[in-house]
């Protein structure tokens, strides 16, 4: 299995000096290789490198248009859905070492979950949206369906607050659960990755710090990559953090290392609020 | 002379505009009010009329005769119930199959394009077409003959683009995020399109459906080019019976007569008494589409209740 370069990407290596690191260095999931995107004509991505480190959460941050929410699509082939858009390069899925980029993508988002900008729950019970990911992959049985839906939402904290009214509409749950419900509809059928694309935009503080907290709950059992145009969200949940730059990945580091010792002048300029 | 003379203050802005509302809604509450004064005109001119006729029970359960105060539309009313239930069957599922196919799985290219070009001119198509279309294709080639299965057929095909165009309206109004959310969970297409895309669509579907199915059973002229009679004086057989295997499908391939041909023959008639008739079927036709209009808005309203 491969290994992150302990020098390169090693959170607070950089800080740290020559004082040898102490956190043991952690697998990688998956691993975008020299990945450009093309919408149409128009590039957007360009010759990215990004590790992915298993069980912990990389942080996609830069301004509007950078690329991130492009980058994040990539994993789960969303990009597939509409006409025109082409890829260069690969993104390695491990342990198997497969190339995602030439997997079916229908297989790819079998096994990659995503949560999206606004809440985005389908027109049914709160039970039937979880439970739509168990039955996308052919689980009907009704006892399996309660366990893993129960599971799920107690995975996502939401349990407590709909455990009375399951087969009520999903629809009558504020923005914040409604998201909840979005995380927990992803998370119901195990994914490798769950992929998140700034999943607290369209909510108020308090219903943000929920959707934080839970996001650090989860971190150690489950790989996450997330979009967040919200610096301060990145520095508080995320391990690693990618900054990214007009379409290319400008500097990645351990998340501490990025926010008090950037090595780049774009990344700083922008952590320091200079543009973006 | 000064800016200030020149500029309107803010509050002549806003007073300017709300005079323009004013004038917009007027507008629009006076032409909804002529639009339904019309109906409302015509409907209370058709039941006046024919108030005498619809009051007596014989007008529902007799057949046509020579004598007006002993016709009734029996065998008109169920001539119509039958074309229509072929109708809805062969339509619906061929109309909805169709625009979810060039919405959803068809790729962009030529084929589609021209495809897409038929269906919105075939709407436009007068519906007397459609009859010559039957009558050599479905009556002479495929020697379906006059029958309730050949009317059916034709204004299938009639509404045909009506349907096909309102569910392809009502998909692509599916919120974008809702189909990546199905696609995102992993599903492949008909899975999407089944659990959730269908659904999200239903309401838009079924509106188009409605207005389709409105349009064929008031729809004459079709109906007679094929050859439906005008003097019906027995029903089709029984599509349920008592002994095996309890379903019927003859009534398929009986004569039959429709309300607009009924109404047509009797308004076409000199005696006065026999346009009584015509003005009373007018009403039975009038509200077996706003039946059909209350039923679609019911299970609309079901819908939503179950889903939101």
């Amino acid at each position: 299995m491969t290994h992150l370069d302990s020098v390169k990407y090693m959170a607070g290596a950089e800080v740290a000096g020559s004082t040898p690191v102490v956190m043991s260095s952690p697998e990688l999931r998956a691993e975008v290789r020299n990945l450009s995107f093309w919408y149409g004509k128009t590039q957007a991505l360009n010759g990215i490198n990004l590790p992915v480190a298993d069980k912990q959460i990389t942080a996609m941050i830069g301004p509007s248009g950078c690329g991130k929410s492009t980058l994040l699509r990539c994993f789960n082939r969303m990009h597939d859905l509409y006409p025109g858009n082409r890829y260069g390069g690969e993104i390695r899925l491990y342990p198997e070492d497969r190339n995602l980029i030439a997997m079916e993508p229908g297989l790819v988002r079998l096994r990659i979950g995503m949560v999206f900008q606004k809440p985005n729950p389908f027109p049914k019970s709160i039970f039937e949206n979880v439970a739509a990911g168990l039955r996308v992959r052919g689980i009907g049985d009704k006892r399996v369906l309660n366990e893993r839906v129960e599971q799920a939402l107690r995975g996502a904290a939401l349990w407590d607050e709909v455990k009375g009214r399951l087969h009520e509409s999903a629809y009558g749950l504020s923005g914040g659960q409604q998201q909840r419900l979005c995380i927990a509809r992803a998370l119901a059928p195990q994914p490798d990755i769950l992929l998140l694309d700034e999943p607290t935009s369209a909510l108020d503080p308090i219903a943000t710090a929920r959707i934080e907290d839970l996001l650090v709950e989860l971190r150690r059992t489950i790989t996450t990559v997330i979009v967040t145009h919200n610096m301060q969200q990145a520095a508080r949940i995320s391990d690693f953090t990618a900054y990214m730059h007009m379409g290319k990945l400008v500097e990645y580091n351990g998340t501490n290392a990025i926010f008090t010792n950037p090595k780049d002048k774009l990344t700083s300029d922008y952590i320091t609020g200079r543009f973006g | 002379m000064n800016a200030a003379n020149n500029c309107k203050t803010l509050e002549q802005i806003v007073s300017a505009n709300k005079r323009i509302d004013v004038v917009m809604a007027s507008l629009g509450i006076l032409v909804l009010m002529v639009a339904s004064a019309m109906l409302i005109g015509v409907f209370v001119d058709l039941l006046t009329s024919g108030w005498p006729r619809l009051i007596s029970s014989e007008f529902y359960t007799n057949f046509p005769s020579r004598h007006p105060e002993k016709a009734g539309i029996l065998s008109a009313m169920t001539g119509t119930s039958l074309v229509m239930l072929v109708t809805a069957v062969v339509a619906i599922p061929l109309g909805v199959a169709a625009g979810l196919y060039l919405e959803e799985y068809a790729p962009r290219n030529w084929l589609t394009d021209i495809i897409e070009i038929n269906v919105s001119n075939l709407a436009g198509v007068p519906s007397i077409i459609y009859g010559l279309l039957a009558l050599g294709l479905f009556v002479h080639t495929f020697a379906l003959g006059e029958t309730i299965l050949t009317a059916g057929l034709v204004l299938a095909l009639l509404i045909l683009p009506v349907i096909i165009v309102s569910t392809r309206e009502a998909v692509r109004g599916i919120p974008r995020d809702l189909r990546e959310a199905a696609y995102g969970l992993g599903a492949d297409k008909w899975q999407a399109v089944r659990m959730y895309v269908l659904p999200a669509a239903r309401p838009g579907i079924l509106t188009g459906v409605i207005v389709g199915l409105a349009r064929a059973i008031g729809e004459a002229a079709p109906v007679i080019t094929i050859g439906a009679l005008t003097f019906i004086a027995f029903l089709p057989p029984s599509p349920i019976q008592a002994e095996a295997p309890f379903i019927n499908f003859e009534w398929l391939s009986s004569p039959f007569t429709v309300m607009p041909i009924q109404l047509f023959n009797w308004v076409s008639r000199p005696q006065a008494e026999f346009h009584i008739n015509a003005a009373a079927t007018g009403v039975v036709l009038m509200a077996m589409t706003l039946a059909m209009n209350a039923l679609a808005i019911y299970i609309r309203l079901r819908l939503r209740r179950h889903d939101r």
